[in-house]
């Protein structure tokens, strides 16, 4: 499209934020539209790791499908295990031990700090402070530690079982988990002081794609996307599962403080906030965890009854929503898996019109979306 | 409020087009409507000021052997409950209302199921094959579909 | 460089035959290898302090493999870049893509000529010292651009522009910062302006402290220096988590490598000229390097301008790898809207001050209180 600016004829450029960019959190293609540095038109295409996770369910068990939530979202890895544990729990009505709940909510606000330290990290290192994601990093590290102290491996966990969890919290775990709470605590004011407050990196986050609070709730965002819009409302409190109910948390939610309700540094904040609240609930669950088994008894091929149910969980980017139909075979009929990162793609067409590139990155860092659970 | 209550909201509203209620052994129940009238019942649904469903949580497409089937997942902010909502489709040319006017979310979860199972969503802004390429043929979620042996001349 | 080389063929009875042109001529060529030396090799080794103080401040060891402490990892950077593929893409401007790196190295390169590294060690003692600097440094300009340009890549193209405009924009503060120095000198040669803070006052005879506005004129010209410089916060047009490496994204090999070292050589200039302006250049404290014998007075000198360069080196590298960078549009407006109007305030404040002071410093006024 040409347009005549006076004297100039000016035309507008076709840009491709191709799969292989630094800065687009994995293989996303972002088809750009720009008349200079401003954007037009900015269209995602998705689908580079698309790997048919939906269609390998239903040709593997219940208990099989645990390793490939894995693979879902790879930096909050404990939270899709547990999310397809208690969707089929709920789908078969199985009774989970109580110490096992304990060490699920353990792992996973665990990893929901390490997940939020890399979206962290990333989102500074987009926006050129390369030092907090070495710093994101290192305190990963400790968090990486304990995970392998608990399961054994430090990314891909496949901890949580269909009736529990596959192994006890070894001998100084709980310590362990206390110590590093104990030293990371501080360390969020630190980089708050370093990064957050920063009057760059302030001007770069505020009043940049500001989404107000229906148009969130009616574009299906949800965790802490929807709740930078000011939307108090999170699945842990709300649809309390497992032993959430026990715990005594804050719902962070966004506030304007330095720009608009609903800007990219709203959303930002509340994933540091929620770093905040995830150490008081890792801590709660650690001073009151029970004795007792940690797995229940579930055959291995197990048939659950026929039947549907949809249940959702907090993931630290958003609703992990498990649709799981049963036939009443060893292998799910239809699992359909309906992930924050996937819904957030929807609105960022809508959201980016008008930006400029410079962005385009800030945008795609506060959504915090990784691509596998885009794709499955 | 409560799943019957709900449908026989509905089934006060919409008449025959609201099929049944699918209660026991789903979790959420669900509500069986009839295609045609989806869009409307959608609107419906988060028009209503008792009913206020504002999310959709989910939009699945289904292959239940011998037809297709739509499966809806709302939720209300306001009232904090929750339906389903499914369709049946023939699986021959499936296609029914979209409710991307309703539920801006719907967009993408309509164009997975698009991709994945060839329901075409009547009406949507922007119907295209999101997760596969533009030139896939066929629809793999299907539990019909045969692998290719080859794409564009790579075994796979 | 002609007395030199007077004294040169007056002293190498070798020499008489030879006509007085060529012996200038040879001792420039010579004065030039030397000073592409020292500054390779500064650019090698500042790219090797740049990574080892990335290290430290990021909580990682940064190169430690190749010799000892990792001391040298540019050596094999440097081969490595030679031995590399040179790639041009298919539908580049040949000539304009190998011509543009020229461009920006000499650019940078040719400004080392006026850098009074000590008592008598400057290559050319322009009378236009300082002008002739903010001239050289534009030719970075041409070359950036021609590599955005020729590279037949829109991101490039991108890059090659904000750098365009961010530099130019920048030139102006730049230069208006520098003035002051230039109006308490009395002239444009940096070896004056050197010379102007020497003295009885030692540290606060440096223009630094001389009257507030040229205080405030140092923090100006830093800031401004630094975006010159395409350093972060403003190294848009390198941005590497959104232009992929902006104008240099085609570019590989040894190519990209006088890139890469013309940056660091464009810091050392941005370095030298804050130090020679405003923090004393080679002046030792206290002292008056010109008395000593010729060998230790440079030697003195040069160590003093060293140490000074360098800490302003490392400060740009510690500004660096904290700021987060800013977005075009906060660029330009932080030029136009904040940067030019401030150093004008800067220069008026300067020219008033010294009219109604006489050209004397508050140090100079203290110290004549004193008697």
């Amino acid at each position: 499209m040409t347009t005549r600016t006076d004297a100039l004829p000016t035309q507008e450029m076709t840009i491709n934020m191709g799969p292989q960019h630094p800065s687009t959190h994995g293989v996303l293609r972002v088809i750009l539209t720009t008349d200079g540095e401003v954007v037009t038109r900015a269209v995602p295409d998705v689908g580079y790791l698309h790997r048919g996770l939906e269609k390998i369910g239903e040709r593997v068990t219940y208990a099989q499908f645990m390793p490939f939530t894995d693979r879902l979202d790879y930096l909050a890895a404990m939270n899709c295990n547990c999310a397809w544990a208690w969707a089929v729990e709920k789908l078969a009505k199985i009774e989970v031990p109580e110490r096992a709940e304990y060490l699920r909510v353990i792992v996973c606000e665990l990893n929901r700090i390490s997940s939020h330290l890399i979206a962290f990290g990333s989102y500074t290192a987009d926006m050129g402070a390369f030092t907090p994601f070495l710093y994101g990093i290192r305190e990963r590290e400790h968090v990486n530690d304990l995970f392998e102290m608990i399961c054994g491996n430090r990314l891909t966990y496949n901890y949580a079982r269909v009736g529990g969890v596959s192994g006890d919290a070894p001998p100084g775990f709980l310590e362990k988990t206390k110590e590093f709470l104990d030293y990371f605590e501080p360390k969020i004011d630190e980089y708050n002081n370093l990064i957050s407050y920063n009057k760059i990196f302030v001007h770069r986050l505020a009043n940049v794609a500001v989404i107000p609070a229906e148009e969130a709730v009616a574009y299906g965002l949800t965790g802490p996307n929807l709740r930078g819009s000011g939307v108090p409302f999170d699945l842990r409190k709300d649809e309390a599962y497992s032993v959430y109910p026990k715990f005594d948390f804050k719902v962070c939610v966004g506030t304007g403080e330095r720009g608009t309700l609903g800007d990219c540094f709203d959303r930002y904040m509340v994933r540091i906030n929620e770093m905040r609240e995830s150490i008081k609930i890792v801590r709660q669950a650690v001073a009151q965890i029970p004795d007792g088994p940690v797995l229940a008894k579930v055959p291995r091929l197990f048939k659950p009854p026929v039947g549907e149910v949809y249940f959702r969980s907090e993931c630290p980017r958003g609703e992990t929503g498990i649709y799981l139909i049963s036939d009443g075979s060893v292998n799910p009929f239809r699992l359909k898996i309906r992930t924050g990162s996937f819904v957030a793609m929807n609105i960022f067409e809508k959201v980016t019109k008008g930006l400029m590139i410079a962005d385009i990155v800030a945008v795609i860092g506060s959504f915090d979306i990784i691509l596998p659970e885009i794709d499955r | 409020m409560e799943a019957q209550a709900i449908f026989d909201m509905l089934k006060g509203k919409f008449g025959d087009a609201v099929v049944e209620l699918q209660g026991e052994g789903f979790s959420p129940a669900f509500v069986v409507v009839a295609p045609a009238e989806m869009n409307a019942v959608a609107r419906f649904l988060r028009d209503d000021a008792a009913l206020s469903f504002d999310s959709l949580m989910c939009l699945s497409g289904v292959d239940y052997k011998e037809k297709f089937a739509v499966a809806y997942h709302l939720h209300s902010m306001k009232h904090r409950h929750a339906i389903g909502l499914k369709t049946m489709l023939p699986r021959e040319n499936p296609s029914l209302p979209t409710v991307d006017d309703v539920w801006p979310a719907a967009n993408f979860h309509e164009r997975e199921a698009f991709d994945l199972f060839g329901i075409a969503f009547v009406g949507s802004k922007d119907l295209r094959r999101i997760l596969l390429p533009e030139d896939w043929e066929g629809h793999p979620l299907r539990k019909d579909y045969k692998y290719p042996d080859f794409y564009h001349g790579i075994k796979v | 460089m002609e007395a030199l080389a007077i004294s040169l063929v007056n002293a190498v009875p070798l020499l008489a035959g030879v006509p007085l042109w060529a012996v200038t001529l040879l001792l420039m060529v010579v004065v030039a290898a030397v000073i592409l030396v020292f500054a390779l090799t500064f650019e090698g080794v500042g790219s090797l302090v740049l990574r080892k103080v990335a290290g430290d401040i990021q909580a990682r060891i940064g190169p430690n493999r190749v010799g000892p402490n990792g001391m040298l990892q540019f050596l094999a950077d440097g081969v490595k870049l030679v031995l590399k593929e040179d790639l041009i893409p298919a539908n580049a401007d040949r000539l304009l893509f190998k011509l543009a790196p020229y461009f920006a190295f000499v650019g940078s390169f040719a400004a080392f000529v006026v850098v009074p590294f000590g008592v008598g060690l400057i290559a050319a003692d322009l009378n236009i010292g300082i002008y002739y600097v903010m001239a050289v440094t534009s030719l970075v300009v041409i070359g950036v651009l021609l590599a955005g340009w020729s590279s037949n890549n829109k991101w490039a193209l991108l890059g090659g522009m904000r750098a365009a405009a961010q530099i130019v924009s920048y030139e102006i503060p730049v230069g208006m910062a520098l003035i002051p120095a230039v109006l308490i000198a009395g002239s444009l040669s940096l070896q004056d302006i050197v010379r102007s803070q020497s003295g009885l006052l030692g540290i606060f005879g440096w223009n630094l402290f001389h009257n507030p506005f040229t205080f405030f004129s140092f923090f100006l010209y830093f800031t401004a220096a630094q975006a010159e410089t395409n350093q972060t916060p403003f190294d848009l047009p390198e941005a590497e988590s959104e232009l992929v490496s902006g104008y240099n994204v085609e570019y590989s090999g040894i190519r990209f490598g006088l890139f890469f070292l013309s940056e660091f050589g464009d810091m050392f200039i941005v370095a030298t000229l804050s130090t020679a302006c405003f923090l004393g250049g080679w002046n030792v404290p206290f002292f008056n390097a010109g008395t000593l014998p010729w060998i230790w007075g440079n030697l003195f000198s040069l160590g003093v301008f060293l140490a000074k360069a360098f800490t302003m080196v490392l400060i740009m590298m510690w500004v660096r790898w904290t700021l987060p960078r800013l977005r075009v549009d906060q660029l330009m407006r932080m030029a136009w809207k904040y940067l030019v109007p401030l150093t004008f305030v800067n220069l008026l404040g300067v020219s008033l001050w010294l009219l109604v002071f006489k050209g004397k410093g508050i140090p100079a006024m203290i110290a004549s209180l004193f008697g």
